[in-house]
């Protein structure tokens, strides 16, 4: 083939193309110039190519593009404890949220080279424009600020990261800066002439669905590069200015590695770049587009890299959405289609679909099939997958998604070696101690902080978003002292292990704000019920995460409105009412918060009334507690804001209480605490709730139910008794009530109430009988137009009255012109003796302070 | 997307503009094979790849015959299917794999427009079918005997009656077997035999009837009534299964909803009621939304009633608030004629599903700009 003529006839060397010719194939080396191989990074067809390429050529150094600071960590490489996929990382020395990424798969074209020159004793070199300049392009940017919490510059970092990636996977065309939107995306441009609308289909179509390469190791290079240059020659450098840059220094490199090796220099590097490489320049003139760069002092390491990030899908994509699939199309020997669906159907298995073998042949024959129909040569992606719906699946998306997640995209997690350079994050927490002087110590201490002073605001984040990221470096412990919202108190402590989660954690971003961000946003998408991503938000807003908690709160509202059981989301409610005035008190913005808050309570008013009818007495406590919940969230979440959103949602929960209390098929209990809530309130007037307790209390209803309603009335919990006991009016309407009780449905009230008030504590129950043995003042009672205050007859009686004159006569002495007030002071004395009376009755029954009360 | 009309529509309106039918024309409702007798003699004349044993034309021709499009020669094919192409392309390769294709969806998804057509490209014929009900007996998919026959002959191929099934593996055709989930279990199992062994055993007469080459079944059935009469496993496997989705897009499903509408109020004589449009998107907006499970702008998540609220429905909701308004109304289509049916197509279960309206109304509708009268509406025909 003539190609090779023309890629050595490009090269630096003399224009002679005979070398080349069919000698593709023979040992005859190629022509003068070294070889280039023009990639996708990424992809498995190219990654086959390259190392049959390599086997072929057997040069004497590869030229890799790359950052050539990775030079000294390419050795790492061949370490037992390296699995792919990994990144090399870049990062500003001071700075690590600056950062660039380039990730290597299983089947990269050059983690196969690296590999390739690894075992075969041959050096391998990074040719790139060096990071410290690469870095240093994203620095010149307009919003660039210096400020180590700052979050604009959080963003930035994450920007940067992306642009890494980008610069990596251009060929892809997977763009994402925003300031050169006018490139072109070279691939797209090849499969439109080929008359494909995808450009990764066309790709996988021409290059990574070939099976054998035939004879010629070169020639898919060949043809590729030519494509190339023919793009080249219409679009310049399609907008991809910095490329210039970049090939100029890459040509020097290859210049540089040929005047050591010769021709024996093979060159792995995104195919768009080929052309460039070929391209005969002059030293002086790369020289010069190189002069005065800007620079920065930039540090590289290899991290763990996951497939999930390789798709593009997740934030640092390096533009594949399939790496799963392409890791199985370079694993595979052959028979990639049948390896692939026995593959589904193992996951299928596992997951107790029934998938036969039967299944697994007619899915390959249907995929088959497909493809013929379709005109390709190979069944790509698209035919497995409608063959795994239409076979295994039944037609549903669901074990599909299934099959996408854990198959197509992957779960494989890489991992680096100890030897590696440690991560970015490392730093960064190392900076952020000594900047807020907090000593990692082995030893445990208590550590108290005062959220207002700046200092102890930043530990305290700071510890909070490690928690996040599962470095337990410090514990929230309950404050001694003060329990104002200003106040935390951690007990801290450095363990060894820390070090290792550290790095673990390195995974997740390469500052701590930055880390804890994302491994929020994966936890709230991982998390399980409502209540862990409610649990979730209050620890972002702690944290002060407010880039993650748009994201935490998505998840919530999602979550919220497809979760069915009222009771989960009337244990959300809380959290989230607490996180919404925790921030109030922050000042985080919570906007977002209130809002879902709000959808929320909303869910609770519209699910409560079905959710409490026909429950077992378990069941109705349990209801009884998230009634109370909704109650104080509800509360909470009203409270300041006057507006009318606020004020409606206190409407609107009590129209629910008012449902709740009138619903004969809802617990007594339930309904108990639904008037006494309103009642609380102000909602429901004391006549109401007067006569709603005597409906149900009257003969008509099972003593069960009502004592249950006086349960849920005057409490049970802790808090209940003491409600009586401070509040006169309250326990004057169950006074009032029980004197009501006749004779003989009293015998069968008295064992329930007895349940009721007996959950009393006994200091409780003591003062309840001391109040009842005193009386109420009669302002609290309802009773008081007919028949007095309760415990008290309706007249004076006499006969005890006049007997306490004569003492009275004693002490203030015989005065006749006195005897005109007695009236007035037998009045006092009255109530005096009355209640002495009083005492001796409650003295009387003293082992039941209510049997004495009922008198 | 599904099919633009109905299927099971009085008049599907692309045989307005399909050519006329062959014979008569006075059908109330003409076969596929007839009504599109041009188009599947145009593609068949110019198909020139290569076709399966007894196929009318390639897989090619059938999925274009489906699809739409525009042959070499300047005939134009009329979109049968208006959804995805991969869709189509999947059931076509299965027909064309010897696998049988069963066809999900909720009602109203055109799956028996598609067997339909998919029949009559293949097999040129669109008969043979098996209508799937409770009472479905084994004879409907096996045979049956002739007893005068049988009496006075004794057991001989004469007295048997063939079923559509049994017709079609003895021809090469494609059988149809509508709403497979409806027959009772043990008479759908009689299929696993016909599916997989290709072959019908008579042991009265001590023959069979094997399929020849061609043969090919297609089955509909209802993903919402799963629950009736389930696939045995058995049975399931040896179908591949599309499943047909609703229309995709709020626009395409106004634009079927107002159409359909349409058309029926003119065959119902109701007075012409102006400016319903809108009030149709909204009932589309509502079903499409509660379907989903999803606010049309993507933001809200909601739960989904148990009812399907498919595009049929929606008809009908409009159908209904329609005649409302002519008759009892002010002559113009509101919120107030639509609540009601929106209310009994939703509400099917009727403690779960008022919850989950309910919570639509008060997290959705109530804080939408414009829908006030709606919300007030549903207030009233809901409380």
């Amino acid at each position: 083939m003539s190609e090779h003529g023309t890629q050595g006839g490009d090269g630096t060397g003399g224009g002679d193309g005979a070398g080349g010719g069919d000698g593709a194939g023979s040992t005859a080396r190629r022509a003068p110039g070294p070889l280039l191989l023009g990639v996708r990074h990424h992809g498995p067809g190219s990654a086959r190519a390259v190392r049959a390429a390599l086997d072929r050529a057997d040069p004497r150094v590869v030229l890799l593009e790359g950052p050539p600071e990775a030079d000294g960590l390419i050795a790492l490489a061949a370490d037992e404890d390296m699995r792919p996929p990994v990144a090399l990382l870049a990062h500003v020395v001071d700075e690590p949220g600056r950062s660039a990424f380039w990730p290597f798969a299983e089947f990269s074209p050059e983690w196969v080279a690296i590999r390739w020159a690894l075992q075969h004793g041959v050096p391998a070199r990074f040719i790139d424009l060096p990071a410290t300049h690469t870095l240093a392009w994203g620095c010149e940017e307009p919003e660039n600020e210096n400020d180590d919490e700052n979050e604009g510059n959080e963003k930035e970092a994450a920007e940067k990261e992306e642009k890494g990636e980008a610069e990596k996977g251009e060929p892809d065309g997977q763009r994402s800066e925003r300031a050169q939107d006018v490139r072109i995306d070279p691939l797209a441009v090849l499969a439109e002439i080929a008359g494909y609308d995808d450009p990764e289909r066309w790709w996988e179509d021409v290059i990574e669905h070939r099976g054998t390469l035939g004879e010629d190791a070169f020639a898919p290079f060949d043809v590729l590069g030519e494509a190339m240059e023919a793009l080249r020659e219409v679009h310049g450098a399609g907008g991809h200015e910095r490329d210039l840059v970049r090939e100029a220094y890459m040509r020097l490199q290859v210049r540089a590695a040929q005047r050591e090796f010769g021709d024996d220099v093979a060159v792995v590097c995104g195919a768009w770049h080929v052309p460039a490489l070929r391209q005969r320049t002059t030293v002086t003139a790369d020289r010069a587009l190189l002069r005065g760069l800007p620079k920065v002092k930039a540090d590289m390491t290899w991290v763990p890299w996951t497939h999930r990030r390789l798709s593009r899908t997740s934030g640092y994509g390096a533009g594949i959405d399939s790496p799963g699939w392409y890791g199985h199309l370079f694993a595979s020997a052959d028979r990639p289609v049948e390896r692939w669906m026995t593959k589904v159907a193992g996951l299928l298995r596992d997951e107790d679909r029934l998938v036969s073998s039967a299944h697994v042949i007619e899915a390959v024959r249907l995929a088959d099939t497909l493809a013929a129909m379709r005109g390709r040569p190979l069944p790509g992606l698209t035919e497995t997958t409608d063959a795994v719906r239409a076979v295994m699946c039944e037609g549903s998306d669901v074990p599909l998604a299934l099959v996408h997640d854990r198959l197509v995209v992957g779960d494989i997690l890489g991992e680096v070696p100890e030897a590696a350079p440690a991560v970015p994050l490392q730093r960064d927490l190392a900076r952020l101690q000594r900047r807020l002087r907090l000593k990692p110590e082995a030893q445990e201490r208590e550590l108290e902080l005062d959220l207002r002073k700046e200092t102890d605001g930043g530990r305290s984040r700071l510890l909070h978003r490690l928690r996040l990221l599962g470095i337990g470096w410090g514990e929230p412990v309950a404050s001694r002292g003060s329990t104002g919202t200003f106040r935390e108190t951690w007990r801290l402590r450095w363990e060894p292990e820390l070090a290792v989660r550290v790095a673990e954690a390195g995974v997740w971003g390469t500052t701590v704000i930055a880390a804890a961000t994302a491994k929020a946003e994966a936890d709230a998408a991982g998390a399980r019920s409502l209540a862990d991503v409610t649990g979730l938000a209050e620890r972002c807003l702690l944290a002060e995460l407010p880039d993650a908690l748009p994201v935490v709160m998505r998840i919530l509202a999602d979550r919220a409105a497809l979760d069915a059981d009222v009771g989960h989301l009337a244990q959300a409610l809380p959290a989230l009412v607490r996180s919404l005035r925790y921030g109030d008190v922050r000042g985080t913005g919570t906007h977002a918060l209130a809002g879902v808050a709000a959808g929320l309570a909303e869910r609770v008013f519209v699910g409560l009334p079905p959710a409490c009818a026909a429950l077992d007495a378990d069941a109705a406590d349990e209801m009884r507690g998230h009634v109370d919940a909704v109650h104080g969230a509800v509360g909470l979440l009203t409270e300041g804001g006057e507006d009318d959103s606020r004020a409606g949602i206190r409407g609107r929960w009590h129209s629910v209480l008012g449902t709740l209390s009138a619903r004969d098929t809802v617990p007594g209990v339930v309904r108990g605490r639904a008037v006494r809530l309103l009642l609380d309130d102000g909602a429901l007037g004391q006549e109401e709730a007067a006569r709603l307790m005597g409906l149900v209390l009257s003969p008509g209803t099972a003593p069960g139910d009502a004592a249950a309603w006086i349960e849920g009335f005057v409490g049970g919990g802790a808090g209940g008794g003491m409600l009586l006991v401070h509040d006169e009016r309250l326990l004057g309407l169950v006074d009032s009530w029980l004197t009501g009780v006749p004779a003989d449905a009293f015998t069968d009230v008295l064992p329930l109430l007895r349940r009721t008030f007996s959950a009393y504590e006994p200091g409780v129950r003591r003062t309840l009988g001391e109040l009842v043995r005193r009386g109420p003042r009669p302002r609290g009672s309802v009773a008081a137009a007919v028949s007095g205050p309760p415990g008290f007859a309706p007249d004076l009686d006499m006969d005890r009255a006049d007997a306490v004159l004569p003492v009275l006569r004693l002490l203030l002495g015989p005065d006749e012109t006195e005897r005109a007030d007695r009236a007035d002071s037998a009045d006092s004395a009255d109530s005096a003796d009355s209640r002495v009376a009083d005492g001796r009755t409650g003295g009387r029954t003293d082992d039941n302070d209510f049997a004495g009360a009922g008198r | 997307m599904s099919v633009s009309v109905d299927p099971t529509s009085v008049e599907p309106s692309q045989h307005q503009s399909a050519p006329a039918p062959a014979a008569g024309g006075e059908e109330l409702r003409p076969h596929a094979e007839d009504a599109f007798a041009a188009e599947l003699a145009a593609l068949a004349a110019q198909d020139d790849r290569p076709r399966p044993a007894r196929w009318r034309m390639s897989p090619w021709a059938v999925a274009t015959y489906l699809l739409g499009g525009t042959l070499p020669d300047g005939t134009v094919i009329t979109p049968k299917y208006v959804g995805p192409r991969r869709i189509v392309e999947v059931a076509v390769t299965t027909l064309a794999t010897d696998r049988a294709l069963l066809l999900l969806g909720v009602p109203g998804t055109a799956k028996t427009w598609v067997s339909e057509h998919l029949a009559a490209a293949v097999s040129g014929d669109s008969t043979l079918l098996v209508q799937g009900t409770a009472g479905t007996p084994e004879e409907a998919i096996r045979y049956g005997w002739n007893y005068a026959q049988l009496l006075a002959h004794g057991p001989s191929r004469d007295a048997l009656v063939p079923s559509p099934v049994m017709r079609a593996m003895a021809q090469g055709m494609t059988a149809r077997v509508e709403e497979l989930t409806r027959i009772p279990a043990d008479v759908q199992d009689t299929l696993i035999t016909i599916l997989s062994e290709k072959t019908l055993p008579i042991p009265e007469l001590g023959s069979e009837v094997q399929a020849v080459r061609g043969f090919n079944l297609i089955a509909t059935a209802n993903d919402r009534d799963r629950g009736v009469n389930d696939l045995s496993s058995a049975l399931r496997r040896r179908f591949n299964t599309v499943v047909l989705p609703l229309p995709e897009s709020a626009d395409a499903e106004v634009e079927i909803v107002s159409r359909r509408v349409d058309q029926i109020g003119r065959s119902l004589d109701l007075p012409a009621v102006p400016d319903g449009i809108d009030e149709i998107r909204r009932v589309v907006t509502v079903f499409r939304e509660l379907r989903d499970g999803i606010t049309a702008d993507g933001r809200t998540k909601l739960k989904s009633p148990s009812g399907t609220l498919s595009t049929a429905e929606a008809i009908s909701v409009v159908t209904n608030g329609l005649a409302l308004a002519a008759h009892f109304g002010d002559g113009v289509l509101r919120a107030g004629d639509v609540a009601a049916g929106i209310l009994g197509a939703v509400v099917r279960d009727p403690a779960a599903d008022r919850v989950i309206w309910q919570e639509y109304l008060e997290a959705v509708v109530r804080e939408r700009d414009g829908w006030k009268d709606f919300y007030r509406a549903c207030r009233e025909v809901s409380a």
